[in-house]
């Protein structure tokens, strides 16, 4: 039996369908999550068609047709779509699903929301996080905050990812693929919209930024957060963090928090201030390329990850940085 | 109309434990390791007993899907103030798939009016289970949950979502999962633990619910992630630009 394995195989890689990339985006634009994950998906195959979901989403959908390697742009719009609510999305996606046997989503609070019930209503296992492709059915995941990595391989006919974007490049444009407008099934009116309460800022996004500065529980206060760690942003032109230490005190809002139940980033520099390096924290900055720790405490683990340790306190350290920037 | 509510809950290594990953790459060490309750089925839990104590709450039931020993994480919950637990007792390994249809069987007994679940378990975090629940059911999700709201049939639930925070309004069934910010778990008290011990508490099986579990993916190694290797000290902020700029390239 094993001497046709590899025929065997062969054969199932010529019936190898198309990937349904779902789109990051908020109508107006096309989110860099989108570019990455595409990425991934060009590992998996080369036929990948890219969903964008949304209400009056032309922009966001031209943006898509102009990554390079994608195939063809499904544009589907509608009222329920609008704000990509979990109930209409899946529904959307498994309207489209005979045509695809592989989904694909970057691991976003929109993707992690939506895919599982996609996957669910597909009778198919979710792989969550995808962090390195090894062929059309194996991945690699994280799993224990980042302390373990897991190698799986799907049994299921059809497979559903979410992909990590932090590990993989941005695809680059080059393409021009034609914008097809795709039916959304009628709204179930499970759920509604309310409001989104997005904070406003002229500082770059957290996942996709070149340079992030965080600052942990060493802050003391959210006054002083504000007061050190956003001139010295400021000048970089860094996105700001925190530790979770740092959240839960309320030193800095929620969606700053970097870490396994925040963000996931893998900037050129991270500048940790202030942050001990709890495992939490570790597993959602540690791919970043350059490192560097700022902390009084020289036991702090924090230093074993860092590229560049500085034993000081951050309220003299800080200042000073910016004035040498 | 007082509600009955259902609250999954799993038995993981102990949040403050260092998992370490098996020699021979097979998983992570699960023997002698402290087990406890997974963090954020511990704040829907909390999340629950809370809305019973606000009035819109009848009955808490529990549920846990695993080995015997799962009972000690279901007594903790009936110790914090669920009502009644039930323990689908199975050695194998579930994964978020099956345990979703496990659960549908149970809601489908059960009848609750709402499912409150933990966003993702700290041991595979995957961060499916509610979504696949959600979709088994047909009813409606809020994930995320830093805030949940009950009134005239629907639920308004605060979401944490990657720019802030989004409010939606689902309709009732609905299934939440709670992100961190949603509340603080109580500790339970020593009276509260003993009385736990005469609360009820269900023994069933997959198969009492008509499934048979069977992983989808094979798990092919486990292994330690690629280390980052400690650099160097440097003795002050003029070194540090130094280096960044001139070394590391990346100021």
């Amino acid at each position: 039996m094993r001497p046709n394995g590899r025929m065997v195989l062969q054969a199932e890689g010529k019936r190898t369908m198309a990937i349904l990339l779902i789109a990051e985006h908020d109508n107006k634009s096309l989110s860099e999550q989108t570019a990455k994950a595409l990425s991934a998906a060009s590992k998996i195959g080369p036929d990948i068609d890219v969903l964008v979901a949304g209400k009056g989403a032309q922009a966001a959908a031209d943006a898509a047709a102009k990554l390079a390697g994608v195939r063809k742009v499904l544009l589907a719009e509608s009222d329920a779509l609008a704000e990509q609510l979990a109930e209409p999305m899946a529904d959307l996606v498994v309207s489209l699903a005979d045509g695809y046997d592989t989904f694909v989503a970057p691991a976003t609070t929109t993707g992690k929301n939506v895919m599982p019930r996609v996957a669910a209503l597909l009778d198919v296992m979710q792989i969550s996080d995808v962090v390195d492709v090894i062929d059309a059915k194996t991945y690699r995941r994280p799993i224990y905050a980042g302390n373990a990595i897991q190698t799986v391989e799907s049994t299921d006919a059809k497979r559903v990812l979410t992909i990590r974007t932090a590990t993989f490049q941005a695809a680059g444009e080059g393409g021009s693929a034609a914008v097809e407008s795709a039916n959304a099934p009628a709204d179930a009116g499970l759920s509604s919209f309310v409001e989104n309460r997005i904070a406003e800022s002229d500082r770059p996004e957290l996942t996709s930024a070149r340079i992030i500065i965080s600052g942990g529980r060493a802050l003391g206060s959210a006054e002083k957060f504000q007061e050190v760690i956003l001139p010295v942003a400021d000048k970089l032109g860094a996105a700001v963090g925190a530790s979770r230490a740092a959240v839960d005190a309320g030193y800095a809002p929620n969606d700053w928090q970097v870490g396994q139940t925040g963000k996931v980033v893998a900037p050129d520099l991270y500048i940790a201030c202030g942050i001990s390096g709890a495992i939490q924290h570790l597993a959602g900055m540690k791919d970043s390329k350059v490192i560097v720790a700022i902390n009084k405490d020289e036991e702090a683990p924090i230093f074993q990850v860092a590229d560049y340790g500085l034993v000081a306190d951050l309220f003299d350290v800080l200042p000073e940085l910016e004035k040498a920037l | 109309m007082r509600m009955k509510v259902l609250v999954p809950v799993k038995r993981v290594i102990d949040a403050n434990v260092k998992p370490r990953v098996k020699a021979d790459g097979s998983g992570v060490e699960l023997a002698n390791v402290k087990m406890a309750m997974n963090p954020f089925c511990e704040i829907a839990v909390e999340e629950a007993i809370r809305m019973k104590e606000a009035g819109t709450v009848e009955e808490i039931v529990v549920v846990s899907i695993g080995p015997e020993k799962a009972q000690e994480t279901l007594r903790t919950a009936l110790a914090m103030g669920a009502d009644r637990a039930i323990l689908v007792k199975t050695d194998d390994t579930v994964e978020p798939l099956d345990v979703a249809k496990i659960l549908k069987s149970v809601v489908d007994e059960e009848k609750p009016q709402i499912v409150i679940l933990g966003k993702q378990a700290i041991d595979d975090d995957a961060n499916q289970t509610g979504q696949m629940l959600a979709a088994l059911l047909g009813w409606s999700q809020g994930t995320f949950a830093s805030k949940v709201e009950i009134a005239g049939g629907k639920a308004r639930v605060t979401r944490e979502v990657d720019g802030g925070l989004q409010v939606v309004e689902l309709k009732l069934p609905a299934i939440v999962t709670t992100d961190l910010r949603l509340n603080e778990p109580r500790y339970a008290s020593l009276p509260n633990i003993m009385k736990a011990k005469k609360k009820p508490l269900d023994a069933k099986a997959p198969g009492d619910y008509g499934v048979t579990v069977k992983p989808r993916l094979k798990v092919l190694k486990t292994e330690e992630p690629a280390g980052r290797k400690a650099g160097v000290k440097v003795g002050s902020v003029a070194e540090l630009v130094d280096k960044l700029k001139n070394e590391a390239g990346v100021l």
